[in-house]
């Protein structure tokens, strides 16, 4: 368990030193940055002094190994647009995302597991057809379309709820529903598949002739084994809905990290789009180490493979 | 990437916000509380007028700053605010007699001290002033008396009263000297109509009527009690918010989703100073491109229907030009070569130039929407010149444009929202990195035009300029924007050229 863990660990610090140094290289061939921090009215020569101000003008390896340095003590430095510390900004905005991403991957769970297991046990039921008609249409309906249509019904018609903000809870009700709608539909479809494929092996069949009633059959044999593939694509969910929540910030107005990380990048505020990245990247391979080793615990034919 | 989103954001949302529109119900402002409601696209940035670029924050910041002086665009006067009056007491210097009794929203009084402290602080390079063009003129500012000043220039600089009216805020000596920039962002204290009460940088500001605004301020006579700014990205969320009566006031409404707005929200369409250009490089490529030729830049234009692209994808308040900066500008003359849409003659003029059959060109556009860009492109294919059109982000474009790596390059420019045209020509054609014509003739007219303190002087002298330009075509200049605004039902708002919202003008029907 042991080297498992400490391989896992070398791999996720590898992705993380590789994703920095990429995204970095990226946002110098996607234009000058000193240009574009002067903006759409700056001369050449204020350019100029941007460009000596902030560093721009020394080799890209120097600027990345000197960002990378202070990264590593913790200051992520100062934010271009803002000035103010990037640390201070990303924990002002973080709030915003981890409660929209958390609480809509909960309410993803909550509907797609129970949903799959229904749906699997009679296959082609009408269970199974409903769910199959919000997984085709939870992926065919763009966010963003889904969010704006919420707020015509429940914000401008009925004023039922907040149309945008995050000054209170309500502000959060719709674009939890827009986007755990939206990471439905594959969790549903691989509990389901997986759920069938373990109830027609050997070992459930003979747990159901031994007498055990169905809901023990579930719980404790087949639920175990059909949610590995649950357990790694969760991680990669709930991933996506801290990172990816960038349209439903925007339509919500909800002033996260997703909608600072584009804003940022096209602003060239190098100093916030390196660290969101970096944020966001060590989130993504926390999460998959995390279902990588709840996976072990849970299958210990994993602990041995490579 | 931002035009791919962009485009499928409104494309597609545009089915939603139709059924919004249909459906909405009328709009209802927050005129009991006496709060204006305000919502912006765009991040303002921090609160420190020296360091910023971007409207959304200026705006925030001329509700709270004051300035010396101030520009009344109704009437173009430049009127007295934070000095009473003021004279230029020999070429390069200026003295300024300030008002008594002004107070800043944290009870400091108002003095000579305050002028000297902030501007002697913002033109040292460490500052880090954004625009140098704002205060690289200033040599130094004296102190004479408790309420008397000196400016010392260090070069003529005929936009120096401009700039003194409102765009180089004064702020308190004690707290800005302790402070400095990040301290005027966090806490923003100022001498305006408005003070700031609260701010999540970025995100919301809080904004309360200033009871003790001086007399005699420009910006006096406030009524609207308080005001909430607040960053919604989503133009469509806008406008639900404004139909249910949540906002009172938006802008930049792009023309297609203003008609639809028309009739159940205020929508009112106003002139800006930004003009859209598409600037061509005889000299950059050495002469070595067909654009280095008089009659092709010419049969260029005589070919582009700009007309019908103003109307198309402009709309609103926006006309064609025929100068190359805008005609509300000081020394824009308007007496000038034009170029009407004349396809035929823009095939003799190529076949005269020795390009009958046409030729191939890239064009790289920035800042600019796509079908303008496309409609210029399909107008020019008409006369056999063939556009490779290339979108960019601005920084990339002119990155480019400067490296002299393109003929042609369609853009816009706002000239800071100034109304005098040394902010657009000179650095298009003074002979600076962004000038790819590098006519020496012109960089003179330009210079004298810049630096005279006579006005008739300077009118003469762009005057030159511009005739110049036109008649050889250096530039294709396209349209004058316009900016949409969507304001409740309840509101009185007038807005202004420079696309400074002046809220403390604002007031309920």
């Amino acid at each position: 368990m042991l080297s498992f863990l400490s391989r896992r660990l070398f791999v996720a610090f590898c992705v993380c030193v590789t994703v920095s140094a990429l995204s970095f290289a990226l946002m110098f061939l996607s234009g000058d940055p000193a240009i574009a921090i002067a903006g759409a009215g700056g001369r050449a020569e204020d350019a100029e002094a941007i460009r000596i101000a902030y560093g721009f003008d020394r080799p890209l390896i120097v600027q990345y190994l000197d960002w990378i340095g202070s990264a590593v003590t913790g200051d992520l430095g100062q934010s271009i647009y803002f000035n103010l510390p990037v640390t201070e900004i990303i924990g002002n905005r973080v709030g915003v995302t981890l409660t929209l991403g958390f609480i809509s991957f909960l309410v993803a769970l909550a509907v797609a597991v129970p949903l799959g297991i229904a749906a699997a046990l009679r296959p082609n039921g009408w269970i199974d057809r409903i769910a199959l008609i919000i997984a085709v249409s939870g992926q065919a309906i763009p966010s963003f379309w889904l969010g704006l249509m919420a707020i015509v019904v429940f914000g401008v018609w009925y004023g039922m709820v907040p149309i945008s903000g995050a000054e209170s809870w309500q502000g959060f009700i719709l674009p939890v529903i827009v986007l755990s709608y939206y990471a439905v539909p594959e969790l549903m479809r691989i509990t389901r598949s997986g759920m069938i494929d373990v109830l027609a092996t050997d070992y459930v069949r003979a747990a159901r002739a031994k007498g055990l009633p169905m809901h023990l059959v579930i719980s404790r044999h087949a639920l175990r084994n059909a949610v590995l593939p649950l357990v790694s694509l969760a991680a990669v969910q709930l991933g996506q809905l801290l990172s990816g929540s960038i349209v439903i910030e925007s339509v919500f107005a909800l002033n996260g990290l997703g909608r600072l990380a584009w804003e940022s990048l096209l602003r060239s505020d190098l100093p916030v789009v390196q660290a969101i990245i970096l944020v966001l990247s060590l989130l993504y391979v926390l999460l998959t180490t995390c279902a990588d080793i709840l996976n072990a615990v849970l299958d210990p034919r994993l602990r041995g493979a490579t | 990437m931002t035009d791919i989103f962009k485009t499928s954001l409104t494309g597609l949302a545009a089915l939603a916000a139709c059924t919004a529109l249909t459906l909405g119900t009328p709009a209802s402002a927050d005129k009991a509380s006496n709060t204006l409601n305000v919502a912006f696209a765009a991040e303002p940035e921090p609160l420190d007028t020296y360091k910023i670029a971007g409207r959304q924050g200026l705006i925030l910041a001329r509700h709270i700053y004051d300035g010396l002086l101030y520009k009344n665009l109704d009437t173009g006067e430049i009127v007295p605010a934070l000095a009473e009056s003021w004279e230029f007491t020999g070429p390069l210097t200026m003295e300024f007699t300030l008002r008594q009794g002004v107070k800043f929203h944290n009870g400091a009084d108002f003095t000579a001290d305050d002028v000297v402290t902030t501007l002697n602080t913002v033109i040292t390079p460490e500052y880090g002033t954004r625009y140098s063009i704002s205060v690289d003129w200033i040599e130094s500012v004296e102190k004479l008396a408790d309420y008397k000043v000196r400016i010392n220039m260090s070069k003529p600089f005929a936009g120096a009263v401009e700039m003194l009216a409102d765009a180089l805020p004064i702020y308190p000596h004690d707290f800005f000297g302790e402070n400095g920039s990040s301290g005027m962002a966090a806490t923003p204290i100022g001498t305006g109509p408005y003070k700031l009460v609260s701010q999540e940088p970025g995100i919301r500001y809080q904004l309360e009527r200033f009871e003790d605004h001086y007399a005699g301020s420009p910006k006096a006579g406030a009524t609207i009690d308080a005001i909430t700014v607040r960053t919604i990205p989503e133009m469509n969320t806008q406008y639900a918010e404004l139909m249910s009566g949540d906002l009172d006031w938006i802008w930049r409404i792009p023309p297609d989703q203003a008609a639809r707005l028309e009739g159940r929200v205020q929508i009112i369409s106003a002139p800006i100073m930004r003009i859209g250009y598409v600037g061509f490089a005889p000299e950059a490529l050495a002469g070595d491109s067909p654009i280095a030729d008089k009659k092709v830049r010419q049969a260029l234009i005589h070919a582009t229907n700009r007309g019908a692209i103003v109307e198309a994808f402009a709309g609103g308040a926006s006309k064609v030009l025929n100068t190359p900066c805008n005609p509300a500008q000081f020394g824009c003359e308007q007496d000038v070569a034009a170029y009407d849409f004349d396809p035929e003659k823009a095939k003799a003029l190529l076949a005269e130039a020795g390009y009958a059959d046409g030729f191939e060109m890239e064009m790289v556009f920035a800042a600019m929407p796509r079908p303008t860009a496309e409609a210029v492109a399909a107008d020019l294919a008409n006369v056999g010149v063939k556009l490779e059109l290339n979108e960019q982000q601005y920084s990339s474009g002119i990155g480019k444009w400067r490296a002299r790596e393109l003929p042609a390059f369609f853009s816009n420019w706002g000239s800071y929202g100034i109304g005098d045209t040394a902010f657009i020509l000179s650095n298009f054609f003074g002979g600076g990195a962004d000038d790819l014509v590098q006519d020496a003739q012109l960089a003179e007219w330009l210079t004298e035009a810049d630096t005279a303190s006579d006005r008739a002087v300077r009118a003469e002298n762009y005057a030159m300029a511009v005739k110049k330009i036109a008649e050889e075509a250096y530039w294709m200049p396209m349209y004058n924007f316009n900016v949409n605004y969507g304001l409740s039902n309840d509101l009185n708002f007038t807005p202004h050229p420079d696309e400074f919202a002046r809220w403390w003008m604002a007031s309920w029907k």
